[in-house]
């Protein structure tokens, strides 16, 4: 037992005769490669990280019967342990900082230090929603200028800012579109989704009380407009069309699919999770679009963090924004800026459907888009585009001979390269690809998306990625390809380099452990014994 | 352009891989005209770095940063003191500009934090398990109830009158669209919350009751006896904390009875930022675990046997369920999630039972001072950091007053109620580890001016 250790190791599974030929430290910790434990197990009750002053006064007397019994059962650490285990556990991360990170569909781009930087200026890091207008006339301009831009690069009439996040930003757009049917009274209740639309799409028109039916690709991977005009009807409400599209190809029907919708009395979703791909090529408003929301962790820069937050605004059709969600902000008669919300919305919006969110929306996401935009200009943003759409091009070409890319045989694809596992050897999959491009330096590519291609991977290189480092994701990639061609038994359990190798999540779900359970210090985890007794 | 690494001889050398004579070859299959031939018109081209700096720092400027007056503004986002090593970790690019952590092997920094978040979530909350966080307080409140009525399969849910005003909005927004019945109680201007009628207010039809604590007006409502009479009829409660360093000092709502517990995370870690991004809090007891909304983070071990950290019951989210899903969302509020987690390490548990109790001592003091102002006088004696002054006339135009004398001193509840005329004497002070004894003697010597109309 003497493999086993407060950062929870116990002795290897499988593998038979590998622990031995491995050199094992005694701390666990292998040079660089360090383990961490829980701050739970490192913490102890009574340490404090941060200097708090003693009060003077004892609690008020109506306040008696609801004090707590015990502090939190939380223990602490002061701030050099804090630090470093937060330092430590951050080593085991891959982050854009580190290399190539094409995530089909997420845009993993370079985050300006500047966005973080302006971000952080305390006339708006350190500004309270609720504060007079006539106190944050800089903080509503912000919100003006960036929504003008959005406006503008779109062709749309209007944005409602407060979603936050994309698939919020899709409620609001499909909210405005229900609100606009009361209006009409009409009740339709039947969205139209493609097969190959993200989740999130047939999950939002669940949640805002639509039906959901799919209509299928064609074998190019394109919205089938015939079965899409067939599907048409009193009954439906609208379309959800992703374009550029999951399959990382543009939707060249667009228009036409937006006048059939039009012409039966719906109205037109667009996912914009793609928008990076066209932003100064295209604007969405000249094809019909009726809502779009705009993923500001996508296109422009604000970062991901491990999974949020996000910002989602949505622009508008003049169809559709008379029914934005308060509260907003508009540029008035007089040329000011106005702060509209329930207080003062008044006769002029009271179309408004409601509202989203408590405040204004993602401000410091605001702050750090509208940094980024305003560093690239109209010419920049045009030039992210080409360059994002330019270096998928050039992966789809450089691995298609040993990675057949189904819908990009006659021609070019947008900003992400799709592929398929179809050819690997018998037992060789996507999976084991993506893993290898671990051992390689990688973070692998969006996998099993779209459904509608078997084995998909989805490359989404972006702008960001100079020719160099293209060059060397490709040359890892085409060797990986290679392998699973030959039947590479090795890549069945990669990554061998790793923080972790492949992690048991059939377990994990099997019997959820969502919690630690021990008590402040105390090394390991009562949950592994039972673990190690399956 | 500063962040575009490719050359112009690297696009040559490209496009000729690509067999494509231009870039715009690559845009085939947008229609001719509906391609712009240059760049969008009415708009100004790249910007240096010190140009946009300049540009971005003279509209901060205009602004009035808390920081920079005295301060008192609650309401549901609150100033705290955030130490400044939460700051520089979540500036580390490992955390900062990595993604959703899809590739466990190579995010378990971003999976043992969420991990060691949720479990100090339920440990803060007092109930079984917590997600791996919401957008924000008031959208993890309708998640909520939408979670209540899957569980007990009733539609109807109360609203104490307690609630954020904005909160409600946004639930009776939602349950326009979802058509749940949404039983809204009316806030008054009392010394004591509206625990009577939320508890009159529950019938068999009834899926939850949704009751603050402590709620928009600073009150503490007894959640063990709502919890007792809810449970009596099969309802579950929902409790909204918006203020969590509160329950470093009152009891935490799980150990009281509730069954779902939600908030707004902003108070720690996270700081103002003029309303987001925010980080909603959600807990609920183990059993309801299928029924959660958002990510989860479970532990498991990797094929050498050494524990990881995974994101787990995934079929209950959109990417494999579609339009089956608990919820929509997709993202969480993860670095939000990050700092909310740092600050509360730095803390323990004890640490955040002191601040707490400085937070109390602090409102006590602006207690003890204000209502000594002739016509000033307080509406609850039970608070934690936040009270309700009742002022001799409308609170909105004294807090504008108060502003254009550089004092933040106040949310009016005329901003938060415009409807309800009955409650626009009302002003909402809040007050924090953050408020010097200078702060609130210019509070006091401000308010007493602007309620005489001695002129600025």
């Amino acid at each position: 037992m003497s493999g086993v250790n407060a950062a929870g190791w116990r002795p290897t599974m499988g593998e038979a005769g590998e622990a031995s030929e491995k050199f094992v430290t005694s701390s666990g910790d292998y040079g660089l490669m360090l383990e961490e434990p829980l701050s739970f197990e490192l913490g102890a009750e009574g340490k404090c990280g941060v200097d708090i002053d003693t009060p003077e006064r004892a609690p008020a007397a109506g306040l008696s019967k609801f004090l707590r019994k015990a502090a939190p059962d939380l223990p602490g650490l002061t701030e050099p342990e804090t630090v470093r285990h937060y330092t430590r556990l951050s080593r085991q991360n891959y982050a854009i900082d580190l290399g190539p990170f094409p995530l089909g569909s997420c845009t993993m781009k370079h985050n300006p230090r500047l966005n973080e930087k302006v971000a952080r200026l305390p006339g708006f890091a350190d500004v309270h929603p609720l504060q007079p207008q006539k106190s944050v006339e800089g903080a509503l301009e912000v919100i003006e200028q960036l929504a003008d831009w959005l406006i503008t690069l779109t062709g749309m009439a209007s944005v409602a800012m407060s979603p936050k996040a994309g698939a919020h930003g899709e409620l609001c757009g499909l909210l405005c579109i229900r609100a606009a049917l009361d209006a009409r009274g009409e009740k339709r209740d039947i969205v139209l989704v493609p097969e190959s639309a993200h989740g999130t799409n047939p999950a939002t028109a669940a949640f805002a009380g639509f039906k959901v039916q799919s209509i299928p690709a064609t074998p190019a991977g394109r919205v089938d407009l015939e079965a899409l005009k067939a599907k048409l009807g009193p009954n439906v409400a609208g379309v959800m069309i992703t374009n550029p599209n999951t399959c990382g190809l543009f939707e060249p029907d667009m228009k036409a699919i937006a006048d059939a919708v039009h012409e039966a009395g719906g109205y037109v979703y667009c996912d914009g999770a793609n928008f990076n791909a066209i932003v100064g090529k295209v604007r969405p408003g000249d094809l019909g679009v009726d809502a779009m929301h705009i993923n500001l962790h996508k296109t422009f820069s604000t970062p991901h963090g491990g999974g949020g937050p996000g910002a989602g605004p949505v622009v508008l059709s003049a169809a559709l924004a008379p029914f934005a969600p308060l509260p907003f902000v508009t540029r008035g008669p007089d040329g000011g800026i106005h702060l509209v919300e329930e207080e003062n919305r008044g006769e002029g919006h009271s179309r408004a459907f409601g509202r989203m969110v408590a405040f204004h929306g993602q401000m410091g996401m605001f702050t750090r888009a509208l940094t980024y935009i305003l560093s690239h200009g109209a010419d920049g943003l045009r030039q992210v585009a080409e360059d994002a759409v330019l270096n998928a091009n050039y992966v789809l070409r450089s691995c298609e001979d040993l990675l057949p890319a189904p819908f990009a045989k006659s021609g070019p694809c947008m900003h992400e390269a799709l592929f398929s596992d179809a050819g690997l050897a018998d037992g060789f999959s996507t999976l084991d690809i993506a893993k290898g491009l671990i051992d390689e330096g990688f973070h692998p590519m969006t996998v099993y998306f779209p459904l509608v291609v078997r084995g998909a991977m989805l490359v989404e290189p972006t702008e960001t990625e100079s020719k160099a480092g293209l060059d060397r994701f490709i040359g890892s990639l085409r060797s990986l390809a290679k392998r699973a061609k030959a039947g590479d038994e090795s890549l069945h359990s990669a990554p061998h380099f790793a923080p972790r190798r492949r992690l048991d999540e059939t377990q994990a779900a099997r019997k959820p452990v969502l919690a630690w359970q021990g008590a402040p210090g105390e090394p390991g985890q009562p949950s592994l014994s039972e673990i190690g007794g399956s | 352009m500063r962040y575009l690494p490719l050359t112009d001889t690297d696009r040559a050398a490209m496009l000729d891989v690509i067999g494509a004579a231009s870039v715009d070859d690559l845009f085939i299959d947008v229609p001719s005209e509906a391609r712009l031939s240059g760049p969008v018109e009415g708009l100004p081209m790249h910007a240096s770095e010190m140009a946009v700096e300049r540009h971005m720092s003279a509209l901060a400027g205009k602004n009035l940063s808390a920081g920079s007056a005295p301060f008192f503004l609650g309401a549901g986002a609150y100033r705290h003191h955030v130490p400044a090593s939460v700051d520089h970790i979540i500036q580390r690019g490992e955390f900062l500009t990595a993604y959703t952590p899809y590739q466990p092997e190579i995010a378990q920094g971003t999976l043992q934090v969420l991990f060691e978040f949720q479990t100090q979530v339920a440990r803060l909350f007092g109930t079984d398990i917590a997600n791996a966080s919401m957008y924000d307080g008031s959208t993890a409140c309708w998640e909520a109830i939408l979670m209540a009525a899957r569980i007990t399969r009733k539609d109807r849910a109360i609203l104490s009158g307690g609630l954020h005003p904005h909160y409600g909005e946004v639930v009776r927004t939602m349950a326009k669209f979802t058509e749940d019945e949404i039983a809204s109680l009316t806030c008054e201007l009392t010394g004591e919350p509206d625990d009577a009628a939320v508890i009159a207010a529950i019938d068999e039809k009834t899926s939850c009751v949704v009751v603050q604590y402590p709620d928009i007006l600073g009150r503490i409502p007894d959640l063990a006896a709502i919890s007792e009479a809810a449970h009596a009829k099969g309802a579950l409660v929902v409790a909204v904390v918006t203020e969590p360093v509160a329950l470093g000092m009152i009891e935490a709502p799980g150990n009281l009875g509730a069954d779902i517990v939600v908030g707004e995370g902003q108070s720690l870690g996270v700081g103002l930022q003029f309303g987001g991004p925010y980080l909603g809090l959600f807990g609920c007891r183990e059993k309801f675990v299928r029924q959660m909304p958002g990510r989860l983070c479970g532990e498991t071990v990797d094929a050498e046997g050494k524990r990881g950290f995974v994101l787990t019951l995934s079929t209950r989210e959109q990417h494999i369920r579609r339009e089956k899903a608990t919820s929509n969302i997709c993202t969480n509020s993860g670095l939000c999630a990050l700092a909310f987690s740092i600050h509360l390490t730095l803390l323990g548990g004890n640490g955040l039972a002191q601040l707490a109790a400085v937070n109390h001592d602090r409102t006590q003091a602006v207690v003890e001072r204000l209502t000594q102002i002739p016509g000033v006088s307080l509406l609850n004696d039970a608070y934690f950091n936040e009270v309700t002054l009742v002022l001799p006339g409308d609170a909105r135009e004294v807090v504008r007053e108060l502003a254009d004398r550089k004092v933040l001193g106040g949310v009016s509840l005329g901003r938060l109620f415009p409807a309800q005329e009955d409650l626009h004497k009302g002003l909402l002070v809040a007050a924090t580890e953050t408020t010097t004894d200078e702060d609130i003697e210019t509070l006091a010597s401000e308010l007493a001016a602007v309620l005489e109309g001695v002129p600025a």
